[in-house]
């Protein structure tokens, strides 16, 4: 790595290297058996360079002449997109808890068990239910080094249990499931086990529902599935500074309902998204994205930063390619209605788990439209059954106008975003009539 | 490498094991708006061992090939406190192979200049017609070099190459954001990609045309599918469900899915297979070594063969259709889908649209997805029909529906059977593993669209 970085410095006005080792062991449960243990080893180095005020880039997944590294970047320099930053100086970065020695520690033997109980815990509930679960244990090492002299380095610890089940009845199937993860070993099941019951009992029966406009409870993994990806879209810096975004030039207002606020927190102890730096080597910071329902902060990374005329907000993340601007952890704030109150409160209308779908419409509008996989009918207060052939369509930015209310317990979906309930109105509701 | 490989398995203890080794070169250019965001090179060599004992799977993936030996039994090791009953495993013969990637204008040859200029034009055709906001242009192209041996003597060297466009274009007009896109692939000719610029004007003056589009109102209508997204539908709502690894563990699918039942009239008729040439599903061996096959999912309405991997095969006493495949060596193979599509019948679009008094007719996608009994599928575009003939545009609808209930509601297949290229399928992590699909035009009674 030193090396390269060297050698790229002697072609090159600015030189960055970035490299992630990681070592992953997952155990698979399949059909409630146990089927595969796996253990994956990776490394590679990605390459970016400033050659005639141009970016190139060029990326190994395992080993490679530092040469041939070197030799990539340099081509595509040349039609690359001119840098508008410097690769960052020595920064002083927060200290964030992302590793804990125990989770290697956990023995296969311990993942097996913990699967194994999990699996028969759920099955005690529905004797004919067949689960894939996975456990898996990780850690994963990251060094960033450039040519400015900045520097940074962290280990990771990733522990996450997933549990998928599916249960067939008379031509019908229900899909059930849940997953967590954490720096920490996960050594208890009861999150998810729990979970699934809540999920098993509620779809027990199931429930007429007709075609009209009703309110809708989204549970964390219902706002996971459905509102969440126009969100990312139209807070990423890149889309704000191409006018994609519907919230372009929508700092500072209202747009939202009060008692909505969204983060962006990489800060949080033992979180699998937290972290020191980004994949820059920009300090981490927690953002925030909507007030109280106020537009308040896009996310970027440094180019994109630079061409907005703005700073970094710690966000460049690296998918296989170059940094470009997405969250970490994002937390939507808890409001003060309890799930048991908005069921209470609702004369008909229902309660979303899954949707499926619906991130595949124009995501730039914020309209959705998904399938109810996983969801039940509320009426005169009380969750009566399961819906099924129900497509649920609406617009997040309407929806998320005038929430009714907001819930007052939040939960981790994987490890990507922290919300609580979402009581929204006037959705529209289409069904099969027979 | 032959050496290393075969002797690394020599004289190891299991039921079957796998070696594969990869080596690849890939190209990525990106751009939004006017700028180039991303313009790169990224090579990869890795390998991985897989490794079958009493049924149990060990699985070792790595990037240090020098230690193959001490990989292969990690895998063994593995395997061994997994299984604890007999190993199901199908019989193929050895073969020992060495294949070239089928190249017509092979992207490898074309300099990166060439490349960029064509995107270049094709960007600069979606921003200069007006109300366009901006644009997203992704294009990629790679080739791999695949070393597979396993413990029967087989011993294969596949070269594979895939090339992807996937444009977009974003039209807005104050609050209103529209987009349009077009997604396309090849096997190996990037002419493939060429000579787009009519289609790329087309898609971008759609997305204007879109944002004064009105929105479909929810509710089950007569639909008609044109052949891409028929394509998306085929894969979706009905090859997920023949992957025989969602089936062969769970008794009560494999009576739902029950070879020999009714799924839909004489006209249906769904195909798979890797061995239809030239396309980007195509290959010559799976990801275990088994010769690729096309294989009859669906003949005349009824169900005839489902897709399998050689343990999914063994488990339910079928033949291998050679559907086992890996999208790189980081993952094991599992059973996926090739080149799928329904077969042409003879019905005129005309004639489908002719006795629609009210319905909708969609094409293009964005995309698509299943839960096995349910599936959803964006259309990029769709019009409403009403008394036998297309009227106004609408703004994108997603279609709904239970496969067992859906296929049965195809009422007419039409003649024009066409192969959609774009896009790549996603199961559990392994995405985007290049695929095919396509269809003739086909006509749905009651499908379930969402509203606005």
């Amino acid at each position: 790595m030193d090396e390269i970085l060297t050698r790229a410095k002697k072609v090159a006005e600015q030189a960055e290297v970035f490299q992630v080792s990681s070592r992953r062991t997952p155990v698979h449960f399949e059909a409630n058996r146990l089927k595969q243990i796996e253990t994956k080893e990776s490394t590679s180095l990605a390459l970016r360079i400033m050659k005639g005020g141009r970016i190139g880039f060029s990326a190994a997944a395992g080993s490679i002449e530092p040469d041939a590294l070197l030799n990539h970047a340099v081509d595509t320099a040349q039609f690359g997109m001119p840098a508008r930053f410097d690769f960052p100086n020595p920064k002083a970065y927060p200290h964030i808890e992302t590793f804990d020695p125990e989770t290697e520690k956990v023995t296969i033997d311990n993942m097996v068990t913990l699967g194994e109980r999990l699996i028969a815990t759920v099955r005690e509930l529905a004797p004919d239910i067949l689960c894939d679960t996975s456990v898996t244990k990780g850690t994963i090492s990251i060094r960033i080094a450039n040519s400015q002299g900045g520097e940074a380095s962290y280990d990771k610890s990733f522990f996450s249990l997933s549990l998928e089940g599916i249960l067939i009845r008379d031509g019908d199937m229900l899909f059930v499931g849940d997953s967590q993860s954490s720096c920490h070993p996960l050594l208890d099941f009861k999150t998810i086990a729990d979970e699934v019951t809540w999920q098993l009992d509620l779809a027990k029966r199931e429930a007429a529902v007709s075609t009209g406009t009703m309110p809708i409870i989204f549970t964390p993994r219902g706002v996971a599935s459905a509102l969440i990806a126009p969100l990312i879209l139209a807070f990423n810096g890149k889309m704000a500074l191409d006018g994609a975004s519907p919230l372009k030039d929508a700092q500072g207002k209202q747009l939202f309902d009060r008692k909505f606020s969204l983060w962006d927190n990489p800060l949080l102890p033992y979180q699998p998204a937290s972290r020191p730096c980004d994949d820059e080597g920009v300090p981490s910071q927690q953002n925030s994205l909507i007030d109280n329902g106020v537009v308040s902060q896009f996310l970027y990374d440094l180019q994109t930063a630079a061409l907005a005329n703005t700073q970094s907000t710690g966000s460049g993340n690296r998918h296989g390619g170059l940094p470009s601007p997405s969250p970490s952890s994002l937390i939507i704030d808890e409001g003060d209605v309890s799930l048991e109150e908005m069921i209470k409160n609702m004369k008909h209308g229902l309660v979303i788990d899954q949707l499926i779908g619906a991130e595949q419409g124009n995501l730039f509008s914020g309209a959705f439209s998904g399938n109810v996989l996983l969801g039940y009918k509320v009426d005169e207060g009380e969750v009566v059954g399961r819906v099924k052939d129900t497509m649920v369509s609406g617009n997040i930015y309407q929806i998320l106008k005038q929430l009714e209310a907001v819930g007052q317990e939040a939960r981790w979906i994987g490890s990507f975003l922290r919300t609580p309930c979402l009581l929204c109105s006037g959705l529209s509701v289409a069904t099969k009539t027979g | 490498m032959r050496n290393q490989v075969t002797d690394a398995l020599k004289g190891q203890n299991a039921d079957y094991i796998e070696v594969r080794l990869e080596q690849g070169l890939a190209t990525r250019i990106a751009y939004r708006g006017e700028r180039l965001e991303e313009i790169g090179t990224t090579t990869s060599l890795g390998g991985n061992v897989r490794a079958l004992i009493k049924g149990g799977w060990g699985f070792v993936s790595f990037n240090r090939l020098e230690k193959l030996r001490d990989n292969i039994e990690l895998a063994i090791r593995q395997a061994r406190l997994v299984g604890r009953e007999e190993s199901n495993f199908s019989h193929t013969e050895p073969v020992v192979d060495l294949v070239a990637a089928e190249t017509k204008n092979d992207p490898a040859t074309i300099p990166l200049a060439t490349k960029k200029q064509l995107l270049d034009e094709y960007n600069d055709i979606i921003l200069r017609t007006p109300k366009i906001q901006t644009s997203s242009v992704n294009y990629h192209n790679s080739q791999r070099k695949v070393t597979f041996a396993n413990s029967d003597g087989t011993y294969i060297e596949q070269n594979k190459v895939d090339i992807g466009l996937r444009l977009t274009a974003v039209a807005r007009d104050n609050n209103e954001v529209q987009q349009v896109g077009l997604s396309l692939g090849s096997n190996g000719d990037f002419s493939a990609i060429e000579g787009l610029q009519d289609q790329v004007k087309e898609a971008a003056q759609r997305a204007v045309s879109l944002l004064s589009a009105p929105q479909a109102k929810g509710g089950e209508y007569t639909v008609i599918l044109d052949p891409v997204l028929a394509g998306v539908f085929t894969h979706e709502a009905f090859g997920h469900l023949s992957e025989s690894d969602f089936i062969y563990e769970n008794q009560q699918m494999q009576e739902m899915m029950v070879l020999g039942r009714r799924f839909g009239g004489k006209h249906l008729n769904i195909v798979d297979g890797a061995a239809v040439p030239g396309l980007r599903g195509s290959y010559k061996y799976d990801d275990e070594g088994v010769p690729a096959t096309t294989t009859y999912l669906i003949r005349e309405g009824v169900l005839e063969g489902r897709l399998h991997s050689r343990e999914t095969a063994a488990k339910m006493g079928e033949m291998l259709t050679g559907n086992a495949r890996a999208i790189n060596y980081l993952f094991p193979p599992i059973v996926r889908m090739t080149n799928t599509f329904i077969k042409p019948d003879s019905v005129t679009l005309e004639d489908m649209l002719s006795d629609i008094k009210e319905g909708i007719y969609v094409k293009d996608w964005y995309g698509g997805t299943t839960s096995l009994e349910m599936f959803t599928f964006s259309a990029g575009e769709a019009y409403m029909i009403r008394d036998g003939a297309l009227a106004e545009l609408l703004r994108p609808v997603v279609l709904t529906g239970n496969v067992f209930v859906t296929l049965d509601n195809i009422d007419a297949v039409g003649n024009d059977l066409q192969m959609n290229e774009g896009g790549g399928c996603g199961k559990g992590e392994q995405v985007p593993l290049p695929v095919s699909n396509g269809s003739p035009h086909i006509r749905i009674q009651r499908c379930l669209i969402g509203g606005g």
